[in-house]
């Protein structure tokens, strides 16, 4: 029986929190959905961990949907680019559904409980799809049900605050021009070539060697609305609205898996299919997606700074951090991929563990949490604090966590294709990256006021201070992801040189 | 005790005395007296490695590896014996001071006081004994991040302030120049190891080198070189305990110090000499040795006048790393000695007066010499070593650095030197003049604090009685130098 649920492993992850998802919908008590979807998430765990052992053995699954073989049917196709994104898609989802619970029942109306962990499921299942799948088509119906069980998620902050129903709406909008755009350039694709598989695409493909300018006006419309999902700086605004009126567990699944999962196929479609054009993909990564990147990078820390919102100015640094990993794939090589993988992994996790604490805070003083508002919080909640204050000295990249980790493989990456401009300019980011984050740690510690010591709840600090730990221990151990973004960077180069 | 425990002991005990000063914080002698204790420890550590150093024995220990070619390590060098030497034991003078300081001034927060100055003391001992550059860029930054609290003390606005310019002048400089400098060192050699003559030479373009001590001296802002001056002033906001072993001792000499470990064991003298890199940093430390000692003519504030002082005096010691002739380097490292225990001398008497008889500034101590005999007897002795007149301490550093740069054939930079012990004299010596020679008809009211008056004789002493067994510490100063 166990065997024949592992024999599916590769579709029931995705499958499985779909399935729950719906079963549980309706379900008006407060504490069953959390407690289903955390064991749904257990077995997802599982099921990962199965996935990772037969990659290790195999090195390649290719899960046939229904048994039609594709390029006729819909396939899912785990190989080393994936395995590594899938593990730390099933641990951080497992882990910030355990951290959920509280914060979701004191920001929703407890009634939508089972509602909200439906959604919660959906999100999940659906990101998981895109990491997954290997139909270019079959990517656009996940993106869709992950970007409306996201948009429905964010519309429950509106609880809290109205302003989360005009974000989620932005959201809306601008995601589906951002989905329009991706289904356009699928059209085109298949007009061509007549199939949807990526494999099978990268072989039509190749009859028209020297290009088609239908085939490059589809690449485009595709990479242009994955850009819009992915928030790649100047398509990023729906994210910051999104990211700081959603309820902050939302928030934080959003903030470090969601965009992750579409940089990841935004990657692997431009160094796998769009590769046989080795022209055009150097004229859209050096003329497009590097310059952008710096943009990126440099506005989005000097927006973070003027903040006064903690939320807002997380998201924005996220529109700068997502710039250090499209600066990475921009780099056309083994070592640019594997610094940008690198970053996808340590970025989810602080950023992950950085909503997390702002997400507890906000709970607790039940308000939109403000630099004035966070006055002697370093007294009065020193657990998270101390939490906030690890995962963001990582997140400006010093030395002993796993930010460092990031920014070594990122300058030597720019540095082997010496780009001596890139590396004053992130250097200079990483340095403003204190200017905001400072502002933080002196409101909460090195302000007049005092606070008395407050009980923080243990369900809460317990999930922020894994990651925080996780955070260190890469930091100093940090072969783990090191060996995975190679792994990929592997997979998705030797595609490069053939 | 084998010496990778010591090493692990000596590094951890300032650690263990901040966090009994935090258990203890309701009983207020027991918080304080772990400063000395901590203090004492640390001192006997320090000088049984430096006797060890002196002996060619090796103290070295290696927890993990951080990345490739990178361990997280501590190595004791023979300048850091001697920083090291020089923190710990200027630490027992500055607690048994900080108790008459924090408690004559009235200051609040007395225990977060207490608990980060001994942090702070933990990462300088770490400074001075890390094994490769990226330990020392840690514990650079950790002791960045325990001074703020200290130079914010106050929690005015203006502390608030002067600490945000401190944060950010040193935080930013060290992400900008200091950290990319290591990422480059780290991807020419694979390494960031100290060793003796330096990993750079044949392994680091040569026409780069000048880019890269320009990083490295920009990059370790502590070093105070003009223009990155700045938040050495900003920072005298802070009680004087904090500027006496911080910010004449235990962080400026960390930046000094890095600079020096850099040129010593990283790009290693022998390279420098070759391409002639740094001659263009012997003139930029001429001028902030020049311009900051004019500065300090001009500021009445006592300890604002000391801390232009000091970015003169540390400029020396860059002046020395730059020169790279083994004399030169021999004053530079020598210079952390003396300069440590004169200016520490100078700042406590400055504190002292503050403390006893409530006068900042230079103009109105007017006859307070003949009320304050003791501290102004100690402050002259510390300011003749600073000046280098012999038999103070300080002339030697002075004499070698001279020496140094007649050696290399810098001989403007050997008068620059004569010129500013000039403006030294007028500049430090000037409160002593006032102070015996006017009379002031004002009455001022005196507080007695002996503990505040005691520290500075004996470090002026000090000054005075080991110009005579300078050869002492030579021995391993010469142990700098493998050219």
């Amino acid at each position: 029986m166990f065997n024949l649920f592992l024999d599916d492993a590769a579709a029931l992850v995705v499958v499985l929190p779909l399935l729950i998802s719906a079963i549980i919908a309706f379900m008006p008590s407060k504490i069953w959905p959390w407690i289903i979807s955390l064991v749904t998430l257990v077995l997802h765990l599982v099921l990962s961990l199965h996935l990772l052992k037969e990659i290790s053995i195999s090195g390649l699954i290719i899960y046939e949907f229904g048994n039609w073989e594709p390029p006729w049917g819909i396939s899912f196709k785990i190989d080393g680019v994936n395995i590594g994104l899938q593990l730390l898609f099933s641990i951080f989802a497992l882990i910030s559904t355990f951290y959920s619970r509280k914060i979701f029942l004191s920001e929703i109306d407890s009634r939508d409980s089972g509602k909200a962990y439906s959604l919660w499921l959906l999100a999940i299942g659906s990101l998981n799809g895109i990491i997954l799948t290997n139909d270019i088509f079959n990517l656009f119906v996940f993106l869709e049900i992950s970007a409306l069980a996201s948009i429905s998620l964010i519309a429950l902050g509106a609880g809290q605050n109205r302003k989360a129903l005009l974000a989620a709406f932005n959201y809306l909008i601008i995601g589906a021009i951002g989905a329009t755009f991706y289904v356009i350039g699928v059209g085109f694709a298949y007009a061509m070539t007549g199939t949807l598989n990526m494999n099978d695409l990268v072989i039509q493909l190749a009859q028209y060697s020297d290009g088609q300018l239908a085939i490059f006006a589809g690449m485009s419309f595709m990479l242009i609305g994955l850009m819009v999902k992915a928030a790649i700086f100047p398509v990023h605004i729906w994210l910051p609205p999104a990211y700081s009126y959603a309820p902050s567990a939302v928030s934080t699944l959003l903030a470090a898996l969601a965009t992750k999962t579409i940089l990841y196929f935004f990657v692997r479609l431009l160094y796998e299919v769009f590769i046989i054009y080795p022209s055009y993909l150097s004229l859209f990564l050096d003329f497009v997606l590097y310059p952008l990147s710096l943009l990126a990078i440099f506005i989005g820390t000097l927006i973070a700074i003027y903040q006064d919102d903690i939320k807002k100015l997380l998201a924005f640094s996220s529109i700068a951090q997502i710039g250090y990993i499209t600066l990475a794939f921009s780099l056309k090589d083994h070592s640019g991929i594997t610094s940008g993988f690198i970053h996808i992994f340590n970025h989810a996790l602080i950023k992950g563990g950085l909503f997390m604490a702002v997400g507890y805070f906000a709970i607790l003083q039940k308000d939109r949490v403000t630099l004035t508002s966070l006055k002697g919080f370093g007294y009065k909640y020193p657990i998270t604090s101390f939490a906030l204050l690890i995962c963001g000295l990582s997140l400006i990249g010093l030395p002993l966590t796993n930010g460092f980790i990031s920014k070594l493989y990122l300058f030597q990456a720019l540095y082997t294709n010496q780009m001596y401009f890139s590396i004053a300019l992130v250097a200079v980011s990483s340095a403003l990256a204190v200017a905001y984050f400072w502002k933080i740690v002196e409101q909460m510690w090195f302000s007049e006021i005092k606070f008395k010591l407050e009980k923080e709840d243990a369900y809460i600090y317990l999930p922020i201070w894994i990651i925080t730990v996780s955070i260190i221990v890469f930091g100093i151990y940090s072969s783990p992801i090191i060996e995975f973004s190679n792994l990929s960077a592997d997979y998705l180069i030797s595609g490069y040189q053939n | 005790m084998s010496n990778s425990f010591l090493i692990i002991l000596g590094i951890i005990t300032p650690l263990f005395a901040a966090l009994f000063s935090y258990v203890c914080r309701y009983n207020n002698n027991l918080r304080d007296s772990f400063g000395i204790i901590g203090g004492l420890v640390t001192f006997l550590i320090s000088l049984k490695i430096f006797h060890g150093i002196q002996n060619n024995e090796i103290f070295q220990i290696t927890f993990f590896t951080l990345f490739d070619g990178v361990d997280f390590t501590f190595k004791v060098t023979a300048l850091g014996s001697i920083f090291s030497l020089v923190a710990s034991s200027l630490w027992i003078l500055a607690s048994i001071y900080t108790i008459g300081y924090m408690r004559g001034a009235g200051e609040k927060n007395q225990t977060r006081f207490v608990i980060f100055y001994s942090i702070a003391i933990h990462a300088a001992l770490a400074i001075a004994w890390s094994g490769n550059l990226l330990v020392l860029f840690i514990f650079y930054e950790i002791l960045t991040f325990s001074t703020f609290p200290l130079v914010g003390h106050k929690q005015n606005t203006e502390s608030q302030s002067a600490g945000r310019l401190y944060l950010s002048i040193l935080v930013g400089t060290s992400l900008i120049f200091f950290l990319p400098a290591i990422f480059w060192i780290w991807l020419e050699t694979g390494t960031l190891d100290f060793q003796d003559g330096g990993i750079l030479i044949n392994q680091f373009p040569a026409e780069y080198l000048s880019l890269l001590i320009a990083m490295l001296v920009f990059g370790i802002g502590k070093a105070a070189i003009m223009p990155i001056h700045r938040w050495l002033p900003a920072a005298m906001v802070a009680p004087t305990p904090v500027s006496a072993l911080l910010h004449a001792v235990a962080v400026v000499k960390a930046g000094v110090f890095s600079f020096l470990v850099v040129i010593v064991y990283i790009v290693g003298p022998e390279f420098l000499l070759q391409t002639k890199s740094s001659d263009w940093l012997v003139w930029l430390a001429c001028f902030t040795i020049m311009a900051s000692s004019i500065i300090a003519i001009t500021k009445d504030d006592l300890k604002a006048r000391l801390a232009y002082s000091t970015i003169s005096q540390l400029s020396y010691i860059i002046l020395g790393a730059a020169l790279a002739s083994s004399l030169a380097l021999k004053g530079a490292s020598f210079h952390i000695i003396t300069h440590a225990l004169g200016k520490i001398t100078l700042f406590f008497c400055a504190g002292a007066i503050y403390v006893t008889a409530h006068i900042k500034k230079v103009s109105e101590l007017k006859g307070m010499g003949f009320k304050l005999p003791l501290i102004f007897f100690a402050y002259t002795l510390g300011a003749l070593s600073i000046i280098g007149v012999p038999p103070f301490i300080g002339s030697w550093s002075k004499f070698y650095l001279i020496m140094g740069s007649i050696e290399r054939e810098f001989i403007v930079v050997a008068i620059i030197l004569g010129i500013s012990s000039l403006l030294n004299i007028y500049y430090l010596l000037q409160p002593v003049v006032m102070g015996f020679t006017q009379t002031s008809r004002r009455e001022v009211k005196l507080t007695k604090a002996p503990l505040t008056v005691w520290p500075p004789v004996i470090t002026g002493l000090s000054c005075l009685i080991f110009f005579f067994y300078a050869n002492y510490f030579l021995n391993n100063v010469s142990g700098v130098i493998v050219i």
